[in-house]
C-alpha cells in the first residue's frame, strides 16, 4: 500500500504543498498576528498557509484513493539533463559575464550555451545564431532602449 | 447609455488613430500573429518578453500592443492547427480535429479563409459586448465596499483556478502559492518585511516580469527542448487564392459561426472559462446539433468555424472583467493587468472614468487590430506559412536572451536574472508534478489587493468574519463560490473515470495525432 503510494506523482505534489503550507504557517507566526479587527502582517499569510496545508492534504488524499496510473514517473521519459543544464546555464552566464565583461559577451553566452542544448545543434550553427542575436540585441537595447549596461567592461 | 457609449467609442477611435498608437497596435498584432504561427511559442511567453520593452512607452501604447499580441496570436494559432495538426495553442486544439482533415483533402486554404471570417465575426461581437456591458458593470461595481470586492476576488480566483485545465485542487493550490508570492516584500500597512529571507532586493516584492518569464519562459523551454519534432510541411503550400471557400462551405459555416460567437461570449462572462473552454464547448455543441455528427473529425467546415468564432468572441470578452472590474480571468489577463499596474494605473471600476483614453482607446484598437489581422492574414498567408518552418532550436535560445535582458532591464539589477532562474527551476518542477502554473500569476496579481481589501473589510466590520455573508451582494458571490466547489466535488465523486466532454476531446485528439504520425 505504502509502496505504491510512493510511486504516485500526486503523493509528491500533495506532499510538497503540505510541507510548503506548513512552513508558511509556522513562519507567519513569527510576524505580529494582530487581531481580526486590526490584522497584523502575519495574519493573512497564516490564513493562506493553513489553506495551502489543507489543500496539500486533500491532494495527498486523492493520491491515496486513486489507483496507480500508467505514467506516474515524475521525470519525463527522456531526461534532458544536458539540455536543461544548457538552458539554465544561459542566464547564469549572463549574470557572471555581464557583471565582469559587459553586455556583448553576456548576450553571446546567453544564446550560445542554451542553443547547444538541442540535440541537432552544431557548434557553428549555434555560434552564428548567437552572433546574430548579439548584434541585433545589443544594438536594440543599447541604442534604442538605452539601458545602462556597457557593451564591454573589464573587471568590476 | 447607448448614446454615451457610442460617443465614448468615437473618442476611443480618436485615441487609437493617433499615429504612435496605431504603430504600437500594429506591432502588437504582427508579433502576436507571428508567435501564434510559430510552434512552441505562446502568447504568455511573448507578452512576458515584451512587457519590459513597454516600460518606456506611454500606458495607452503599451496596453494596445500587449493586448494586440494576445488576440493576434489567436489568428496565428489557427494556421498552426489547421495546416500542421499541431495544437500548440490550447484554444485551437479542437480546430485540429476538423481543420487538419480538411487540409488533407486539399481544402486547408478554405478552412483558413473560413477561420479568418469567423474570427472576425466572433471578435466583433466580443468587442460590441465589451462596449455596452462594461459601463453597466462599472456602475454596479463602483458601489462595492471592501467586503464585496473581496468576495468577488475570491470568486474570480476560485473560478480561475478550478475551471481551467487540470485538477481543480491543484489549480487552487497554485492560486494560493501565487497569493503567497504576492505577499513577499514589505507589508503595506506596517512595512514589516515578510518572507524576504533577509534579502534586501526582495523588499519590493517579487518582480512580475521575473515571475512570468520564469514560469512561462524558462520552465516552458525546459519542457519543450528536444520534444518538438520537425514540422511536416507537406500541406503548407497555401496561397492567397486558395483561401476562398466554396459557396456550400460558406453557407454551412454561417450558422455555426453565430452559434460559436454566442457560446464564446457567454463563456467570457464567467471568470476562469477563457477561450480554451469556449472552443471545446462550442465544438461539442456543434457536433451534438449537427445532422451528421459522425462526419465530425473527417473535415467538417462547421467544426472549424464554430470553435474559431467562439475563441475570438471569448478572447475579446475576456477583457470585460479585467478592464471594468480589475479582476483578470486568466494568466494572460493577469499579465495585462500587471502591465497596467507597472505603468501606475490602478485597475478597478474607476479605470474607465480615470483613464478613458486607455479603456476606449483599447476597445477602438480592437477593431483596428482585427481589421489589420484580416488584412495581414489574407494576402500575406504565404509569409505566415513560411514561418511555420522556423525550427524551435533557433527560437528558444534567442528567446533566452530576451528573458535575461528583459528581466534585467526592469530594475537594472542582476539579482532579478538570478530570480528568474530560480523561478524557472521551480516552475519546471511544478510542471513535472502536473501543476499548471498559470493560476500562480492570477493569485500574484490579485494578492496584494485581496489582502488590502480583506483587512479593510475586517476593520470596518470590527473583526466580524461573517460580514461577507451579511452583505447581500457579497453573500451572492460567496454563494457562487460555494456552488462552484460543490459542483466540482459532485463531478469528481459521481464520475471519477468518465471525464466531461470537453476534457475527453483533447485525449481523442492526442490519440488521433499519434495515429496520424
Amino acid at each position: 500500500m505504502f509502496g505504491t503510494l510512493l510511486k504516485k506523482r500526486d503523493f509528491y505534489a500533495g506532499g510538497l504543498m503540505t510541507l510548503l503550507g506548513a512552513a508558511v504557517t509556522l513562519d507567519s507566526m513569527t510576524y505580529a498576528l494582530g487581531t481580526l479587527t486590526h490584522m497584523g502582517p502575519g495574519m493573512f499569510p497564516l490564513m493562506l498557509g493553513c489553506t495551502l496545508t489543507f489543500i496539500g492534504v486533500l491532494i495527498l488524499g486523492t493520491a491515496i484513493v486513486t489507483p496507480l496510473g500508467e505514467d506516474e514517473s515524475i521525470l519525463p521519459k527522456e531526461r534532458e539533463w544536458y539540455a536543461w543544464g544548457c538552458i539554465l546555464a544561459g542566464p547564469i552566464l549572463f549574470i557572471i559575464l555581464g557583471e565582469f565583461f559587459g553586455l556583448v559577451p553576456a548576450t553571446f553566452a546567453c544564446v550560445f550555451v542554451p542553443a547547444l542544448g538541442d540535440r541537432t545543434a552544431t557548434l557553428k550553427g549555434s555560434a552564428i545564431l548567437a552572433a546574430g542575436v548579439t548584434v541585433v540585441g545589443t544594438l536594440l537595447f543599447t541604442y534604442v532602449l538605452k539601458i545602462p549596461f556597457p557593451m564591454f567592461r573589464f573587471g568590476l | 447609455m447607448f448614446a454615451t457609449a457610442l460617443q465614448d467609442l468615437w473618442y476611443g477611435f480618436g485615441v487609437a488613430f493617433e499615429p504612435h498608437n496605431i504603430m504600437w497596435c500594429f506591432i502588437g498584432v504582427f508579433v502576436g500573429n507571428m508567435v501564434g504561427v510559430l510552434p512552441g511559442m505562446g502568447p504568455l511567453a511573448t507578452i512576458s518578453i515584451l512587457l519590459p520593452l513597454t516600460f518606456g512607452i506611454k500606458p495607452v501604447g503599451a496596453i494596445l500592443m500587449l493586448a494586440g499580441v494576445f488576440y493576434g496570436a489567436q489568428y496565428g494559432g489557427a494556421i498552426c492547427s489547421i495546416l500542421l495538426n499541431l495544437p500548440c495553442h490550447p484554444p485551437h486544439a479542437v480546430t485540429c480535429l476538423d481543420g487538419f482533415p480538411l487540409t488533407k483533402k486539399g481544402r486547408g486554404g478554405a478552412a483558413l479563409g473560413i477561420t479568418v471570417i469567423s474570427s472576425f465575426v466572433g471578435a466583433s461581437w466580443g468587442i460590441t459586448e465589451m462596449i455596452f456591458l462594461s459601463p453597466i458593470l462599472v456602475v454596479v461595481a463602483l458601489k462595492f465596499g471592501p467586503a464585496e470586492i473581496c468576495s468577488l476576488m475570491l470568486l474570480g480566483l476560485l473560478a480561475g483556478s478550478t475551471l481551467a485545465r487540470g485538477s481543480p485542487l491543484k489549480g487552487v493550490a497554485m492560486t494560493v502559492c501565487g497569493l503567497l508570492i504576492g505577499i513577499v516584500g514589505s507589508d503595506i500597512e506596517t512595512g514589516t518585511p515578510r518572507f524576504t529571507f533577509g534579502i534586501p532586493n526582495l523588499f519590493d516584492g517579487v518582480e512580475i516580469v521575473a515571475l512570468a518569464l520564469g514560469l512561462f519562459g524558462i520552465a516552458e523551454f525546459m519542457k519543450s527542448v528536444n520534444q518538438l519534432s520537425e514540422v511536416d510541411t507537406k500541406y503548407t503550400n497555401v496561397k492567397f487564392k486558395d483561401l476562398r471557400p466554396t459557396r456550400d462551405e460558406f453557407r454551412r459555416s454561417i450558422p455555426a459561426m453565430f452559434r460559436g460567437t454566442l457560446i464564446g461570449s457567454l463563456c467570457a462572462l464567467i471568470p476562469g472559462t477563457g477561450p480554451t473552454i469556449a472552443s471545446f464547448i462550442s465544438y461539442a455543441t456543434e457536433k451534438k446539433i449537427s445532422k451528421t455528427p459522425d462526419k465530425f473529425g473527417t473535415g467538417m467546415i462547421e467544426g472549424v468555424a464554430c470553435p474559431e468564432a467562439s475563441t475570438h468572441s471569448s478572447v475579446q470578452g475576456d477583457f470585460i472583467p479585467t478592464m471594468s472590474l480589475g479582476i483578470p480571468g486568466d494568466a494572460v489577463m493577469a499579465l495585462i493587468l500587471g502591465a497596467l499596474m507597472i505603468q501606475g494605473v490602478v485597475p478597478g471600476p474607476q479605470l474607465i472614468s480615470e483613464h478613458p483614453d486607455i479603456f476606449w482607446g483599447l476597445i477602438a484598437s480592437f477593431w483596428i487590430g482585427n481589421i489589420m489581422l484580416v488584412v495581414l492574414n489574407v494576402p500575406m498567408i504565404g509569409l505566415w506559412v513560411k514561418l511555420l518552418t522556423i525550427p524551435y532550436k533557433y527560437l528558444y535560445p534567442a528567446a533566452m536572451f530576451f528573458v535575461a535582458i528583459g528581466v534585467y532591464s526592469t530594475n537594472n539589477d542582476m539579482f532579478q536574472v538570478g530570480e528568474v532562474v530560480i523561478i524557472g527551476i521551480v516552475g519546471y518542477l511544478l510542471l513535472l508534478l502536473d501543476f499548471h502554473p498559470a493560476p500562480i500569476l492570477l493569485g500574484f496579481v490579485l494578492g496584494p489587493r485581496f489582502e488590502e481589501n480583506f483587512r479593510r473589510a475586517m476593520l470596518i466590520s470590527r473583526g466580524d468574519i461573517f460580514v461577507f455573508v451579511k452583505h447581500p451582494i457579497s453573500a451572492v458571490f460567496i454563494g457562487l463560490c460555494a456552488l462552484l466547489i460543490v459542483m466540482q466535488v459532485y463531478v469528481r465523486l459521481r464520475a471519477p473515470k468518465s471525464l466531461p466532454t470537453e476534457m475527453a476531446l483533447p485525449t481523442d485528439h492526442h490519440k488521433a495525432a499519434e495515429a496520424a504520425e
